[in-house]
């Protein structure tokens, strides 16, 4: 499991616009489940999805993959951890420009040296899963909101990681696709994939595709653990 | 090993694709920078090249070419001139020189005429290698040429010059001198110029002076004025190292510049994505490594080629204005290609290096801080 233990995080310390966006957060996320964070904007979710995915450390705390304790990681351990480890879809996509829908899927395995031929099959056969096929030789720049975050979704499964984070995936979505988004993680839990999101849209929140969900307010934990 | 291979190359690809992605801004900068390397490489290869060819000069060229001008212009200069000269203190010795240029208006050729001190029969000709393979004329063909009357003269090619030989070896004609005035139409009493040798060198002034004096539609130049005048130009000490000090900063300031607004807020959210999505700080740098290198390998490439175009093949069109003089002095002047390794060394530095740094400074920056900027 994934445990978060006395998360805070504060920006800007030390100077007038000194923010603390997450207090004395305790959460732990067990693997194989999925877990949804809710909670009014501001509240701090992306902050603290930020730091259990490993893109940010916490001003106090650490944080626990599996047995290993990684916040005092040096910053390549942590790259290696984020790689292989999670896949995070961002809430505005972060696609990036001007490259095809096939390029930015193999993005995030470059580091890794696989051998080209093959990692271009496997995005391939990726993108087939999401029907997207069609799209792989298309700049991302002209995509749909549906089909950009298909392409997001294939990127970050590219390194077939363990835990999937998505921050607001439904923001930009109308519902039909909001809950072809759901059907995906459905798959992808089927999988036995770890699953994160951070939402305050019913869909998801309401979703029974939630093992746990947990609530915030203002930086902290109001209310958290088992769905009944 | 491989996999290190396997991913520089996925390195490289994403550079390609990426820098492709904003053709017009990369084809400027690309375009800006050949321009540098161009005028630095340019200059670096003219003032060797000119220092070889000056050398040559001091070592088997006359100490004094007298040339008769009217109105300002080139013209025939009268044998007796000669005379009068060698009277003149000081002067070993004084020969006329016949030479000329032909155009040959069916092969649209220029070509340059000249009677050697070893010349061939009357009647024969020697072919420059260039107007041999034009013509298609080989020794024992007979070839024909329009004189200044309109009448048509015929020669039988003796033999053809070595390919090798000097700078103007190509489209030169070794005639006989009565052949070149029945061609030319110079009458018997004139020559295209004289040149002099002296006994002692510390007179060459004086001795021009006097020339002049004694006849006052002379023009007398001096072999060490030509060589000083390119000293004074292009010694490294002086002209060059400010040329090329004022490029080499300029390129700083350009592409100081470029790359100090060049990382973008999009920019600097792309290298955030890559971080995110987990490439390592190493990573990006390699990517900026190779987006450098790219850039000015190519500028370096193109630049220098076409600098040595443009100093070896072309006119030179730059420095023309330096050049004048030259036509009048020299059949045809164009510079022996010379290019030395240690050239190509010193614009390598002045131009790949600086850019490459300047390309990833910047972005060193950039690729420590935390991925989490692109969350929001
Ligand atoms: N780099 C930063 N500097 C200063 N304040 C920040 C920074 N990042 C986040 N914050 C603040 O931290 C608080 C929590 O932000 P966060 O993005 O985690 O909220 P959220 O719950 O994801 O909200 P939303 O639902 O709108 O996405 C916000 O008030 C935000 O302004
Ligand atoms: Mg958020």
């Amino acid at each position: 499991m994934i445990r978060a233990q006395g998360i805070s995080k504060t920006f800007n310390a030390g100077r007038p616009n000194e923010f603390r966006a997450l207090q004395d957060v305790s959460v732990e996320l067990p693997f194989g489940r999925t877990t949804i964070l809710k909670g009014p904007s501001g509240s701090g979710k992306t902050t603290l999805l930020g730091i259990i995915g490993c893109m940010a450390r916490p001003t106090t705390g650490r944080i626990y993959l599996g047995e290993r304790e990684i916040t005092s990681l040096p910053e390549r351990f942590l790259t290696g951890i984020r790689r292989q480890t999670f896949g995070f879809i961002f809430q505005q996509f972060n696609l990036i420009k001007g490259l095809t829908v096939l390029e930015n899927v193999m993005i995030p395995a470059y580091p890794l040296g696989e051998k080209h031929g093959l990692l271009r099959q496997r995005a391939l056969d990726t993108l087939e899963l999401f029907d997207l096929g069609r799209k792989a030789g298309a700049k991302v720049d002209w995509l749909s909101g549906g089909e950009a975050q298909r392409v997001a979704i294939a990127r970050a499964l590219i390194n077939d990681p363990l835990v999937v984070i998505a921050d607001e995936p439904t923001a930009h979505l109308d519902s039909r696709l909001s809950t072809e988004f759901m059907a995906i993680m459905r798959r992808l839990k089927g999988e036995g994939k770890t699953i994160i999101l951070a939402s305050h849209d019913p869909i998801v929140y309401d979703s029974d595709l939630g093992d746990l969900l947990i609530e915030m307010r203002d930086g902290r934990i109001v209310r958290g653990g088992e769905r009944p | 090993m491989a996999a290190n291979l396997e991913r520089q190359r996925h390195i490289v690809d994403f550079t390609v694709a990426s820098l492709l992605r904003r053709k017009g801004k990369n084809g400027a900068l690309l375009a800006v920078y050949t321009v540098i390397v161009f005028l630095l490489a340019s200059v670096i290869f003219f003032t060797h090249a000119l220092k070889q060819e000056a050398a040559r000069v001091l070592k088997d060229g006359p100490e004094i070419i007298v040339q008769r001008t009217l109105m300002g212009r080139y013209s025939p200069i009268p044998r007796s001139y000669a005379d009068d000269i060698r009277e003149i203190g000081g002067v070993q010795s004084v020969r006329p020189r016949l030479w000329g240029y032909y155009y040959d208006g069916s092969f649209l050729a220029n070509y340059t005429l000249m009677v050697p001190d070893e010349a061939p029969p009357p009647g024969e000709i020697v072919l420059g290698s260039g107007i041999s393979r034009l013509r298609e004329a080989f020794p024992g063909d007979i070839v024909g040429f329009t004189g200044f009357d309109g009448r048509p003269q015929s020669y039988r090619v003796q033999g053809l010059l070595p390919e090798e030989s000097q700078l103007v070896a190509a489209d030169l004609i070794l005639l006989a001198e009565s052949d070149y005035r029945q061609l030319s139409g110079i009458p018997a009493d004139q020559a295209t110029d004289l040149v002099l040798t002296v006994r002692n060198r510390k007179e060459l002034a004086t001795i021009a002076e006097k020339i002049v004096k004694l006849h006052p539609d002379t023009r007398p130049i001096i072999r060490s004025e030509i060589l000083r005048t390119y000293d004074a130009l292009f010694s490294w000490r002086s002209g060059v190292v400010t040329v090329l000090f004022t490029i080499a900063a300029l390129a700083f300031v350009i592409f100081a510049w470029d790359k100090a607004t060049g990382l973008s807020a999009e920019e600097r959210k792309e290298i955030g994505v890559l971080k995110a999505v987990g490439w390592e700080s190493s990573d990006v740098l390699l990517l900026k490594f190779w987006e450098g290198l790219l850039v000015s390998l190519t500028a370096f490439l193109l630049g220098t080629a076409l600098a040595y175009l443009h100093v070896f093949a072309g006119t030179f069109w730059l420095f023309a204005p330096v050049l004048k003089g030259w036509s009048t002095l020299y059949p045809e002047f164009r510079l022996t290609p010379f290019i030395h390794f240690g050239q190509l060394e010193v614009i390598f530095l002045l131009t790949v290096v600086p850019y490459i740094v300047t390309t990833i400074v910047p972005s060193w920056r950039v690729a420590t801080i935390d991925p989490d900027m692109v969350l929001r």
